[in-house]
């Protein structure tokens, strides 16, 4: 059997030499060689859409800044991750998303699980930079088994990536804009009754917030599994 | 020796936790006061707040006229102001007020879950007038540092004052977090 | 059908012949400002009164495109075919079309109503988008064809290859007109060169910006042109099929172009195998439901696409991976309108206009304290005073000029002391500001620039797609901070933040939308600082 080629291209993240297969991104070679780069809408096994913009990084002789889960590797480039620039960037998007809802840390189920909160710590943003805003929405708790609190969601969307990529129900989806941008199933029904919903919970393991949680937990009771997509995939792909 | 740090700490829209921590620094208590005077607090019998404070800690959010009055005042008075837990920071849960307006929080406060409000009155003698919506001190004045927590736990609290008195950085961002 | 050049031409006589028996016309100006001012009746009524009169056999009367002076509708132009001279009606009311076919019956013309042709409106602008807008009907092929219409098709498809387009298209230097201002030849042959199956041809008519109206003009006065331009785009690219993507606000364009594409595939000008070639070309009408970001390229084929119009991170670009993941050429409106023009008359002619940079002319729409109100065109690197006072009559009721704004919620306000400037893509953005698609907004002495930037700021708000976090917070927090300083409650910590958050959410945001959306409010603190300190409470 001939083995397909493959392509590698040699390029530099923070004046390391690394390479990469010509179709990784700029993340994805950045992992393989062990160097960090913040992300929150990014999760292994889904689709990348760079829509929180945290992963976004400097990229020498361009002005402009890219983020990193979308962003293909280019040989010769020269990648920086760690900038004060983006540092800058970073602390105030993530000032906008904690601004942007009501998410009361102390009070979240997910309050010590929560991959918002860790971003906070590892940023270092111990206040918001901006105001915060008042947007109210409704808690939709009509499953049996999940809640789905859009006061707490920051958009990331792995909730409908995961169900359309992986679960393949495409039952969440999003509605509406701006601001008011919110995930619902369906036509906007009640979880309960989606009749395009499985019930299988993908979504609420993804979730990197507590904006869907199990049923009956607690504050600081909502622990996730989030191994469980890459799992999955890598007993499909055995199978196959 | 030195000159002892003057230090105020106050308690406006929060629900004393943070000051319940502060006395959880338990013997480390006595190893401050030889660097503090705490001239103003829930803890000292003083009516008014003093002038030429060097640090005032602050716990809770600001929800009426009276804590932005006080707020103020504070910020004329002393050097540094140190917001000290999740709803001086944030609001936390004295901002989730927000979401329904102050009407309808006085309607169920005052109404429906009220035993005896024959009247059907709300007070508002003597009490001071709550806000459209509640704020986090840095939306009112420029505060100087941030310790969250809810409540900020005693070691955190400990080691940011011994590093302001020190004058040494620290990264809060280690010792404490939102919602711990 | 027709399948030749000769058969085109002899529709072309054919209605030439027809337009010749009437010695005079009456051209009532149908698009979308005159007919909200109710020409429609006002054409229904002069073809009565000239019936009554028993002129019709003299006097034929038909419904134009806008010919650009909206200030003035409902406009109806005299045009006499063997003199070629013409007689210009301004403000007609439907009180006025009898006296008008009396005028017309007694060959006096209606002096209160005549309008100044010779004045600067008219004498100094180039029609070549434009030509054909005033003069032919938009419902009819064959007047297009009388006009020389679908010629450069014909014979590019006979006698030019594909590369000999594109480098026609190169050479004339037409640079995209949707603002950005991307070489449109070099466009064409990114996508030319890519070995793929199935591409497409994507016409952006989803026009969003607040006071510009150039491709809503365009489509509705001569939606033939578009097409044709679209069709050798088609055949320059090697691509099939194409799509016209048209905001639904915009009924009397989709009207007029799923009109004129229907007359086209009876011909046979669309469909199989066009004047007898190989190439095949298909068009379709796509509405946008209303979206402002559904005029950014990813979201534009995302929502053709039949999905949420949310934009995409780029690249891969659209000449890569576009509409279904296949090559495609999108291009706007004016940009297509260009094209037969420079295929007729070489690329050379069209050089011959504007500046060495950016060749050609450009439409404007000009609105807001501006005494002419309305659709110019003209050449490209004309000085704003030009277009500001000969052109667009100076500021209206009197007043003084404060800024232009150019370019709409993505561009940027230029000082009344700039006059001097000369309008091209470069230019405009050196100041801070942008060509955009054309929309041109004056704002007199009594405008407050904080209110302006804030207004640009607020449409920004609500037509982000809230796929990612700087344009979709950052735009909400920047309102509120410009409601701040409208309302003299600022801080000056207030005024670094804004100054702070236009920086990352021009830097940070995921597309055209949310990377521009600062733009008015930079500009703003560029040229009018002051009005902002202003804004700042004193404690």
């Amino acid at each position: 059997m001939i083995k397909q080629k493959v392509r590698v291209k040699t390029f530099q993240i923070n004046g390391i030499d690394v390479t990469g297969r010509s179709d990784s991104t700029i993340l994805e070679v950045a992992k393989e060689h062990d160097i960090h780069i913040p992300t929150l809408c990014y999760l292994e096994g889904l689709s990348c859409v760079g829509a929180c913009r945290i992963c976004l990084v400097e990229i020498k002789g361009s002005n402009k800044l890219i983020p990193a889960c979308t962003g293909k590797i280019k040989e010769g480039m020269e990648v920086f991750t760690d900038t004060d620039r983006l540092h800058k960037h970073r602390k105030m998007i993530l000032s906008m998303i904690f601004a942007e809802r009501t998410h009361t840390c102390s009070v979240c189920v997910s309050n010590g699980h929560c991959e918002l909160q860790d971003m906070s710590v590892e940023l270092g943003m111990e206040h918001s930079q901006v105001p915060y805003l008042t947007n109210r929405f409704d808690i939709d708790a009509s499953h049996e088994r999940f809640v789905n609190d859009p006061n707490r969601c920051i958009l990331c969307t792995r909730c409908v990536r995961v169900c359309d990529e992986v679960e393949g129900a495409h039952a969440w989806d999003l509605v509406d804009r701006g601001l008011d941008t919110r995930v619902i199933h369906d036509m906007d029904d009640p979880w309960v009754e989606s009749e395009s919903c499985t019930s299988c919970g993908k979504c609420v393991q993804v979730c990197p917030t507590g904006a869907l949680s199990e049923k009956g937990v607690s504050a600081t009771e909502m622990v996730k599994k989030k191994s469980l997509i890459v799992n999955l995939l890598e007993m499909r792909n055995r199978e196959r | 020796m030195a000159q002892k740090i003057k230090v105020a700490t106050i308690w406006l829209d929060g629900c004393s936790g943070c000051h319940m921590s502060f006395l959880d620094m338990d013997e480390r208590l006595v190893e401050l006061s030889e660097y503090m005077d705490v001239l103003y607090s829930p803890y000292v019998d003083q009516k008014e707040f003093p002038e030429g404070v060097d640090l005032t800690i602050v716990e809770g959010a600001l929800s009426s006229d009276h804590d932005v009055e006080m707020i103020k005042t504070i910020r004329q008075n002393s050097k540094k102001i140190l917001a000290l837990g999740d709803c001086a920071i944030t609001g936390n849960v004295s901002t989730m007020k927000n979401l329904y307006g102050t009407r309808a929080i006085m309607e169920t406060g005052y109404g429906q879950n009220a035993d005896h409000n024959e009247s059907g009155e709300y007070p508002h003698l003597v009490v001071p007038k709550l806000l459209d919506r509640v704020h986090p001190l840095h939306e009112i004045v420029p505060v100087d540092y941030f310790v969250p927590g809810c409540p900020t736990p005693a070691d955190a609290i400990y080691t940011v004052l011994k590093a302001l008195i020190e004058g040494k950085e620290v990264n809060i961002s280690q010792l404490t977090r939102f919602g711990k | 059908m027709i399948t030749t050049l000769e058969e085109l031409e002899e529709i072309a006589n054919k209605k030439q012949c027809e337009n010749n028996e009437c010695r005079e016309e009456l051209r009532v100006c149908i698009g979308s400002s005159c007919l909200s001012l109710g020409a429609k009746e006002i054409e229904k009524d002069l073809k009565k009164s000239v019936k009554d009169r028993g002129i019709e056999h003299r006097c034929r009367v038909k419904g134009v495109g806008c010919n650009g002076l909206c200030a003035a509708g409902v406009l109806v132009s005299h045009y006499d075919n063997e003199s070629g001279e013409e007689v210009l009606y301004e403000k007609i009311t439907e009180e006025d079309t009898d006296k008008l076919a009396k005028a017309v019956e007694s060959q006096k013309p209606l002096e209160e109503h005549r309008s100044d042709m010779s004045r600067g409106f008219f004498a100094k602008q180039k029609k070549i988008v434009l030509e054909n807008a005033g003069y032919i009907d938009p419902d009819d092929i064959e007047d297009y064809i009388a006009h020389g219409g679908y010629r450069a098709l014909f014979t590019t498809l006979n006698d030019a290859t594909p590369m000999e387009v594109i480098s026609q298209i190169k050479q004339s230097g037409l640079r995209g007109r949707g603002g950005g201002g991307y070489p449109t030849g070099l466009k064409w042959e990114t996508v030319a060169k890519v070995d793929a199956e199935k591409k497409y041809i994507v016409c952006n008519g989803d026009e969003g910006d607040p006071g510009a109206f150039m491709d809503r003009a365009i489509m509705e006065a001569d939606p033939h042109r578009v097409i044709e331009g679209m069709a050798l785009a088609g055949y320059a690219c090697g691509a099939a099929k194409g799509y016209i993507y048209v905001r639904a606000e915009y009924p009397t364009a989709v009207e007029k172009l799923n009109k004129a594409i229907k007359q086209a595939n009876r011909l046979g000008i669309l469909g199989n195998k066009i004047a007898d070639s190989g190439f095949d070309f298909e068009l379709e009408v796509r509405l946008g439901g209303g979206a402002f970001v559904c005029g950014e390229a990813t979201a534009l084929v995302t929502s053709i696409e039949g999905n949420r119009g949310n934009p995409r991170q780029k690249p891969p670009h659209l000449s890569d991976h576009g509409l279904w993941g296949e090559p495609t050429v999108l291009n706007n409106v004016e940009t297509f309108a260009n094209i037969v023009p420079i295929l007729n008359n070489g690329a050379q002619w069209y050089r011959g206009f504007g500046t060495e940079k950016s060749p050609g002319t450009k439409v404007f729409a000009l609105t807001g304290h501006i005494e002419n109100t309305g659709l110019v065109e003209v050449p490209m690197g004309m000085k704003l005073s030009e277009l500001i006072y000969d052109i667009g009559g100076g500021v209206s009721e009197g007043r003084n000029l404060k800024a232009i704004q150019t370019g709409g919620p993505s561009g940027g306000c230029i000082p009344a002391d700039m006059l001097d400037l000369e309008v091209d893509y470069d230019s405009l953005k050196k100041v801070g500001s942008m060509m955009g698609s054309g929309g041109v907004i004056v704002t007199d002495d009594s405008s407050n620039m904080v209110e302006v930037a804030r207004f640009f700021m607020e449409f920004c708000k609500s037509e982000s797609c809230g796929k990612c976090v700087p344009c979709r917070v950052g735009t909400t927090e920047m309102t509120d901070i410009l409601d701040k300083f409208i309302n003299k409650e600022a801080t000056k910590e207030d005024f670094e933040l804004l100054k702070e958050m236009c920086e990352v959410v021009k830097e940070s945001s995921l597309c055209g939308l949310g990377q521009t959306a600062p733009n008015p409010v930079l500009s703003t603190i560029k040229y009018f600082e002051e009005e902002y300190i202003k804004g700042i409470k004193d404690d």
